[in-house]
């Protein structure tokens, strides 16, 4: 059971049970290793925040940084903390972290659960930390025994000195061991070394999901809590232009009503009494800013967008005049319309403001970002909010966005109550903010030897960053240009894979009202849609096996190259398939991963049914096997959701799709067998969260074409 | 005033009848394995079992149900084969749907004891899991039903 708790609180039990708790204090330097006893006093100025605490009684607590949304990664970070202190896996609990800035991860500069970085983020910070202590416990027993402690051995939560068969648990030795200084710079393991890392471990949280006992942001429960649901407008920039309060107030809970930013919320003392509430409330809204706004203009406006003059993010060589002197010049243009989060878990949020503090509760990938909102609403500054992560019901980037923290933090603020913001499916499909819609064309040339020589890009679509609220320079949003190109010290490392000598991509963004976030992996996975596909219509155009077509331009990129023929191998590629079937190669890096995938579709009587999915990943160094090939096969379902099924529908000016019923998901029946390969490596360690994700949809839309002869450029494949 | 019983446990609870029994179970029982998704009884998140048989709480309303021995993921055995399966062959991801998927796939099985993992896989298309976790539950279905078959053979 994952408790959260205040630092403050933590910090306090630690020193009253005289274990050893190793903390980060950050200091102008940057964060160091400490031990809970050193911060007292320094509290306020150095923010100390426990890494990990190991009682008396040899449990060791393992504070977790990043939210769980079913990634794991509260067993990754504790896997990699009791690795390096040689601790014993059944001692291990793990407890999710409050805000705090020694807890952001060093890749974003923010307690933020996005862009598959958490476990690339953490690993070495984590290794030290755990590694510190072990030396610490390994000191401790060495001196109470008067050995040296090189004499002296760390293994399963013991520390042993094999001349005298001596050994004391950790537990005995934690107060001991708390009384000794914290190496800045332990020894670390070597990989052979390694008891955790990269071994099949059980999830941590396994159990309390599987009974029912887990706890999510849906879940939270305090004295007095009420619950609110908004109304909320049904198309973009509609106002309300008229509410009937005293209809909703004369249902029976409901307590009251309150306007936000976002709606009016109908505050009661249950679920049901809301809901019935905000039917009472009976609001009539404006018609909005766009009222004649649906798919197809939406679609017709993104595509005509690639007629306008775009900013350029990049340009390598000539494209322009190299175009002009290829020998083969192909151009093709790709649509991928919006799509929602819809994670089960709908969005919702707790708060409780009081005179000199805020409390949030709920599921969010980012906290820094939470509390400064909630602090701002709430007129306290961000060192009063207490930010309770619970887990998530699924993520998908959707809870980095702070939207749904706000309007709890405003009705709890209007009640002087602990107040839940729930959002009912419908809410959370039709106030998503979605992953955009996009539009491609491409235009590329072939020399005379069929190598690709040149690739003009245009893309148009939403703004990401227009809807966080940062500015747009020069026109270049690089959120949605992810997979294509990338900024030269970006954690998102999302960049096309091949060296193509000449290189351009402009950027058109609509003004339309529709509202974009990061959706898992962001812009990466149409965009690889509409490049992954496009190379395959080349490799056609230049009378080449689509592999061998990419490997030719990957002459510099062992990586991708190798994940290629890995998939390559384990698929059959190249063996014949009976009429009606085929095969489809796709690969995309992202977040630092490289992952190639083949899909083995059949199709009859226009319906695409996939068979298989091989897929290849290299991450480098594999932390947790078996969550990641958890993550591979969970984001080959979602794509080939997104593929065959998931489209958001428009109308009126707003949102028509409303619930499962209307927005189709992938089922159980039609997911394939899905076959992950991992690439031993060492290089340089990727994300897992996300890179399964884009090479997908073009691998299944090649094998429609190897299967049909016919090309689909946009997705939901409609045959 | 309504009495409905629930794990084996007598409750009575005064909400208006045209309830969905969900909200009763979560906000009034405090038993928040059930999990509301959608409301309209298409994602499975909120499956319980009504007198053995799965059914979506969300859209049942709770002056229906008296008399009935209604049974929630906190009140089937730990040591269920589906419960056990589903450790072995690590099926949760963020866990948010896995409850109504355990309780669908107990209540098949309950059903028809002779059906094979293939059957109940084959019923299964009315629940809604956005982790993807889809192989490993196919997995856990064979394994659950491996570990229901070693169980009668004892």
């Amino acid at each position: 059971m994952k408790t959260s708790f205040s630092r403050r609180e933590f910090l306090k039990g630690s020193l009253a049970a005289s274990g050893l708790t190793i903390i980060a204090t950050l200091t102008p330097e940057g964060v160091k290793l400490a031990k809970a006893s050193e911060a007292k006093g320094e509290a306020s100025t150095l923010k100390p925040t426990a890494y990990y605490e190991i009682t008396p009684q040899g449990t060791v607590k393992v504070v977790v940084p990043s939210s769980e949304m079913g990634q794991g990664i509260h067993t990754t970070l504790a896997m990699i903390v009791a690795d390096e202190l040689e601790a014993d896996w059944g001692k291990i609990q793990v407890i999710q972290a409050p805000a705090a800035d020694p807890f952001k991860n060093v890749l974003l500069d923010s307690q933020l659960t996005v862009a598959s970085a958490a476990t690339r983020g953490w690993y070495v910070p984590l290794r030290k930390a755990g590694a510190a202590g072990r030396a610490m416990l390994i000191e401790a027993a060495a001196q109470e025994w008067k050995v040296p402690a090189s004499e002296c051995t760390a293994e399963k939560g013991a520390v042993r000195h094999a001349k005298s068969g001596r050994s004391l648990n950790y537990g005995e030795l934690a107060p001991k061991a708390a009384r000794l200084q914290v190496p800045q710079d332990p020894q670390l393991k070597k990989e052979s070394e390694f008891k955790y890392i990269g071994k099949l471990m059980p999830r941590v949280d396994g159990p309390e999901k599987v009974n029912g006992k887990a706890i999510f942001g849906y879940d939270v429960d305090l004295p007095d809590i009420h619950y609110a649901i908004l109304a909320r407008p049904p198309a973009y920039g509609a106002k309300p232009d008229s509410f009937d309060e005293k209809a909703a107030i004369a249902v029976d809970g409901v307590v009251k009503v309150v306007p936000t930013p976002r709606g009016i919320a109908v505050c009661a003392k249950n679920f049901p009494a809301a809901l019935k509430g905000r039917k009472a409330l009976n609001v009539k809204w404006s018609a909005g800013s766009h009222p004649d706004m649906d798919s197809a203009s939406i679609e017709k406006a993104l595509v005509s967008g690639l007629e306008q003059p775009g900013a350029n993010a990049i340009t390598r060589g000539d494209p322009k005049k190299a175009l002009a002197q290829a020998a083969k010049v192909l151009e093709a243009t790709y649509y991928v319309p919006c799509v929602a989060h819809a994670t089960m878990e709908p969005m919702n949020f707790t708060a409780h403001v009081q005179q000199d503090r805020c409390d949030i509760w709920g599921p969010t990938q980012g906290q820094t970002v939470a509390q400064m909102v909630a602090g701002q609403v709430a007129g306290l500054s961000p060192d009063k909010v207490q930010v309770h992560t619970t887990l998530l019901g699924c993520g998908l980037g959707r809870r980095a966005a702070p939207d749904f923290v706000v309007d709890a933090v405003i009705a709890s603020k209007a009640l002087g109550k602990p107040v839940k913001v729930v959002w009912t499916r419908e809410e959370d499909i039709q106030h998503d903010l979605f992953r955009s819609a996009v539009a491609h064309k491409i235009k590329a040339g072939l020399d005379d030897q069929g190598r690709l020589i040149a690739w003009d890009h245009k893309v148009s679509c939403f703004s990401i960053l227009k809807h966080m609220g940062r500015p747009i320079e020069n026109g270049i949003d690089m959120y949605v240009l992810w997979g294509l190109h990338d900024a030269p010290q970006s954690p998102a490392k999302s960049r096309i894979a091949y060296g193509i000598p000449n290189f351009s991509v402009e950027l058109v963004l609509s003004d339309l009202p529709v509202p974009v976030t990061p959706w898992r992996s962001v812009q990466n996975a149409p965009n690889a849609f509409a490049t992954e596909c496009f190379m395959d219509e080349l490799a056609h155009l230049a009378g080449k096996d689509p592999l061998a077509f990419r490997l030719e331009s990957l002459k510099d990129n062992p990586r991708a190259r190798r994940v290629l023929e890995t998939v390559a191998k384990s698929s059959d590629w190249g063996k014949p398939l009976p009429q009606g079937r085929g095969r489809g190669i796709a690969q995309h890096m992202c977040f630092g991963s490289y992952v190639a995938q083949v899909a083995d579709v059949s199709v009859k009587d226009g319906k695409v049914t996939v068979n298989r999915v091989d897929v290849a990943v290299d991450c480098g160094p594999v932390v947790n096997p078996d969550a990641l090939e958890a993550q591979i096969q969970g984001a080959v379902v979602l794509a080939l959701s997104t593929t065959l099924k998931e489209e958001v529908k428009f109308a009126k000016g707003g949102v028509a799709s409303a619930n499962f019923g209307d927005y189709s998901v992938i089922r159980m029946s039609e997911v394939p067998e899905i076959r992950v390969h991992i690439v031993n490596s060492t290089d340089e360690m990727g994300g897992i969260g996300e890179p399964g994700v884009p090479p997908l949809a073009p691998a299944v839309t090649n094998a429609v074409f190897a299967a049909t002869g016919k090309r689909l450029r946009r997705i939901p494949l409609a045959l | 005033m309504i009495f409905i019983n629930v794990n084996g446990k007598d409750y009575q609870v005064d909400v208006p009848s045209d309830t969905p029994l969900l909200w009763v179970i979560r906000d009034r029982l405090k038993l928040m394995g059930t999990k509301y998704g959608c409301g309209i009884g298409e994602c499975g998140t909120c499956t319980i079992h009504i007198d053995g048989k799965a059914q979506r709480s969300c859209t049942v309303e709770v002056g229906k149900v008296q008399g009935t021995k209604i049974t929630t993921i906190e009140g089937l055995s730990e040591n269920h084969p589906v419960k056990r399966a589903w450790i072995e062959e690590q099926v949760v991801q963020c866990g948010y749907c896995q409850p109504g998927v355990i309780m669908e796939v107990a209540s098949l099985m309950a059903e028809n004891p002779k059906a094979d993992a293939e059957a109940i896989i084959r019923s299964m298309d009315d629940v809604i899991c956005r982790c993807g976790t889809y192989p490993r539950i196919k997995k856990g279905i064979a394994k659950a039903v491996d570990i229901a078959r070693k169980e009668v053979r004892k």
